[in-house]
């Protein structure tokens, strides 16, 4: 069984972002990149067990980004995996992005592919979804736990208030979060090997994005709290309504 | 080409007659992308396995550090230096001292750490014959075995050699039978290998020995109760006719007072590292309480007394480090030289370290003192906080105080800074008396007003750093011949000249590393590290003026002390700066990062 993780390169959490080009870029000069960790802790870990229990053969990993995301991906190769792909193109567009993994795949033919539920950058939670449609496959979200037995999933999914048991035949895209595997710390041992394993840069398919960005914004600053003795409950109906305008 | 001329180009001590390229030395903006790796590693190993547990690592919960070792082990961090041959990674000493600086944010269990990687391990590897490398390195490199040191006696702490534990060959020449008592030592608890100094017979000088846990006649004591580093376990061992076999006596009989003293220098430099990670996350815990605590209506990151702080919390931690890589390098390169003259590698890698022992001193004193800094200012932004038990500032505070006292009291390694120097000048090795001549003839000169041809960014400080060399170079001079051999008991001197030598080595490494720095990222992207280096040189004139005037009114009179009064205060002559505005700009960019970031 071959497993395909797609891994996005997204900034640190801690990061400021500041704006540039009339708010129609982010300046990414001191900003430290990691991998989406919904694609490093769930999907890349949980693709690593299943080979390690023998029931997955090669595990690869895909990227689409420039150069500038190899440090990423080795990082991701240092987790484990055989191989990985970069497919060269900066996207920001889930469809385009879709697309180009979607040809990639063809040429191997995966039986399984899973990815994070979203990266914590632009959070469109998409790609998986396009991604199946593809490629013409199965596709379960938001999935919290994944078993595989032959040519089965069983995927648990969180749905509103309570859980679902999916069972589905392969190849399966399958978008994980929290549940589906433990974070693991890269070892001295993968470090090392990151080096040594296989990173191919792929040409991106012919496809055009369907979305651009005009411009983007900040939230707006944080506003104070302010805080009501429980006794004054009509100082707080007046607050909420004429304050903050909720009720 | 002898080993001598080999490493003619690089000498340790040398820092003080001999000027240093900025390109030829290496600079913690140059760890590559492996290198970063693994420090991500030891971050995030420490931020999951440590610090949600650092309450039950204090309170020695059974079991609990030895586990922590052995996960360490298994992600590889045990055996970052050591050969492949014997499990480890063979990764070069830049590397694992980068290890033990992201690893030294770990309270206690950086401690139980450091006490394993270094001394626990270093003179088996170091000293072993290949029958006893095969049979303990490798367990030690994984963690499964637990390494602990046992040199210090009761009556014998800073006078190693003086210690009353001694050994004696069995009738049957099979064992040595140990006998003695040793204290202080970290990780007894739960040490499996103890590698233990003692006189066989009557020796003038001690032997070491590989004690295992298991061997009769091996006691432990309770833990001690100590003011800090409470999770590391710390007992008292006792020997009583304990039964070691005669191979297990390291390297050759009383060679032990020579391991002792070269494993120390290893263990002084990464002291250093394992300091500044400390540092760096008091600063981190600082910076963020200061943005996060209002008074008077705004987060006290915004007033100019605690911006002060921060600022100098971060300049201080960055001058260590800044000296701590250098220094790394220059072993490094030394090693390699001796290498390439001929030396197997651990020879080699011995006598690299060996060479720049003064260095490894100046900086286990530099940086120990940084962090007591650190966290002294980190309770004070605290301000109440600071003071309670249920805040961080209280472990930071009391875990680092023993790093003044350690491997070698900082009064020790000031004092063998100095000694060592001079007895390299009198070997010499280093001609330290060419330029103190020189020297003593400008302060009869006319003097140099100061005018230099040399306009470029950092043309300033480095005259002010060859003049604190001129400063170092007159009043030690001065000392050795005025004092005599009387100079090894004028301590009060000893101290002043050491730190005069601290100041000057951490500058220049400084100055150095910056202005490195600026050529690869230019100046418009090192604003706030050229202010860095700017105070803090300026600070160290004042220190080594202060230093050197209170060592030569204590042994100079009359017009020879008025004329080297005159001289100190032309080789510490700098322009004055607007310090203040120079902190605060360092200070806003750790305040609107909100964490240390230099």
């Amino acid at each position: 069984m071959k497993i395909l993780v797609c891994i996005s390169q997204v900034p640190d959490t801690s990061t400021k972002i500041v704006l540039k080009d009339n708010n129609t870029a982010i300046n990414n000069q001191g900003v430290t990149y990691v991998i989406n960790p919904y694609d490093e802790w769930y999907a890349l870990i949980r693709a690593l067990e299943l080979k390690e229990a023998g029931i997955a053969g090669d595990v690869h990993l895909v990227t689409v980004g420039k150069a500038d995301t190899e440090p990423v991906i080795r990082k991701a190769l240092a987790l484990g995996g055989d191989e990985a792909i970069r497919i060269d193109a900066d996207s920001n567009d889930p469809y385009e992005t879709a697309n180009y993994i979607a040809e990639y795949a063809k040429t191997i033919g995966y039986d399984l592919i899973l990815c994070g539920k979203e990266s914590i950058d632009y959070n469109n939670g998409a790609v998986g979804a396009m991604l199946a449609e593809l490629l013409d496959a199965d596709y379960i979200g938001f999935a919290s736990d994944i078993q595989i037995a032959e040519n089965t999933a069983t995927v648990k999914r969180e749905i509103e208030g309570g859980e679902e048991t999916d069972i589905s035949n392969l190849p399966l895209v399958i978008a994980c979060q929290k549940g589906v595997a433990e974070a693991r710390i890269p070892n001295m041992r993968g470090i090392m090997a990151a080096r040594t394993r296989p990173l191919k840069v792929v040409t991106p398919a012919a496809v055009s994005a369907v979305t651009s960005i005009l411009s983007y914004e900040l939230p707006p600053a944080k506003a104070g709290i302010k805080l009501v003795s429980p006794d004054n409950m009509a100082e707080l109906v007046e607050l909420l309504h004429a304050e903050a305008k909720v009720i | 080409m002898s080993e001598i001329e080999s490493v003619k180009a690089i000498k340790g001590g040398e820092f003080l007659i001999r000027e240093t390229q900025a390109d030829s030395i290496f600079i913690p903006e140059e760890w590559n992308e492996e290198q970063l790796m693994i420090a991500e590693t030891c971050t995030n190993f420490l931020a999951q396995n440590v610090v949600p547990n650092l309450n039950r690592i204090d309170e020695q919960e059974e079991g609990l550090m030895p586990h922590l070792m052995e996960e360490a082990g298994a992600l590889g961090l045990l055996s970052i230096s050591i050969p492949e041959e014997y499990g480890g990674f063979g990764k070069d000493f830049k590397t694992s001292m980068l290890v033990t600086e992201k690893l030294g944010a770990g309270n206690s269990f950086s401690v139980a750490f450091s006490a394993h990687t270094g001394i626990g391990t270093l003179p088996i590897l170091y000293y072993g014959n290949d029958a006893q490398k095969e049979k303990y390195i490798p367990k030690l490199a994984s963690g499964e075995w637990k390494g602990a040191y046992c040199l210090t006696e009761p009556g014998a702490g800073s006078d190693a050699n003086s210690g009353k534990a001694r050994a004696k060959l069995s009738a049957d020449g099979k064992y040595y039978l140990l006998t003695g008592q040793k204290m202080w030592i970290t990780n007894a608890g739960f040490a499996d290998i103890f590698t233990v100094f003692a006189k066989i017979d009557d020796d003038e000088n001690l032997s070491a020995f590989i004690v295992e846990k298991g061997f009769e006649g091996l006691s432990l004591n309770t833990e001690e109760h100590k003011m800090g580093i409470k999770g590391s376990s710390t007992r008292q061992v006792f020997f009583n006719d304990c039964k070691v076999p005669v191979e297990n006596l390291l390297s050759e009989r009383q060679n032990g007072f020579k391991i002792a003293v070269n494993i120390l220098n290893l263990g002084r430099i990464k002291l250093g590292g394992a300091t500044v990670g400390a540092s760096k996350e008091v600063i981190n815990a600082s910076i963020r309480y200061a943005n996060e605590r209002e008074q008077f209506g705004r987060p006290i990151s915004k007033y100019g007394a605690i911006r002060y702080k921060l600022a100098q919390q971060a300049i201080r931690t960055y001058s260590s480090e800044s000296a701590i890589y250098r220094a790394s390098q220059n072993m490094e390169e030394a090693t390699e030289m001796y290498e390439a003259s001929g030396l197997d590698a651990i020879k080699a890698k011995l006598k690299g370290t060996e060479q720049y022992a003064i260095e490894a001193a100046i900086i286990k004193v530099h940086a120990s003192e940084t962090l007591d800094y650190v966290v002294d200012e980190g309770v004070q932004i605290y301000g109440g906080m600071g003071y309670s038990a249920e805040a961080p500032m209280d472990r930071a505070y009391r875990d680092s105080r023993i790093n003044r006292i350690f491997e070698g009291t900082n009064e020790i390694n000031r004092m063998l800074t100095v000694d060592m120097m001079l007895k390299r000048a009198m070997k010499g090795e280093l001609d330290l008396m060419g330029p103190a001549q020189k020297v003593a003839g400008e302060l009869v000169s006319v003097p140099d007003f100061g005018g230099s041809d040399d306009d470029g960014l950092f043309s300033k400080e480095k005259k002010y750093i060859a003049n604190f060399k001129k400063a170092v170079l007159m009043v030690a001079g001065a000392a050795v011949q005025k004092l005599m051999a009387q100079l090894g008991k004028e301590q009060e001197v000893l101290m002043c000249l050491a730190d005069m030598l601290i100041e000057l080595y951490v500058s220049e490494s400084l100055q150095l590393r910056v202005e490195k720095l600026v050529g690869l990222k230019g100046e418009d992207a090192c604003k706030e590290k050229l202010d860095i280096m700017r105070v803090y040189i300026n600070d160290a004139a004042e220190h080594i003026a202060k230093s050197g005037k209170e060592a030569i009114n204590s042994f100079a009179e009359g017009d020879e002390r008025r004329m080297m009064l005159m001289g100190l205060k032309r080789f510490t002559k700098t322009e004055d700066i607007n310090t203040t505005e120079a902190r605060r700009n360092i200070a806003a960019k750790l305040i609107s990062e909100n964490k240390y970031c230099y």
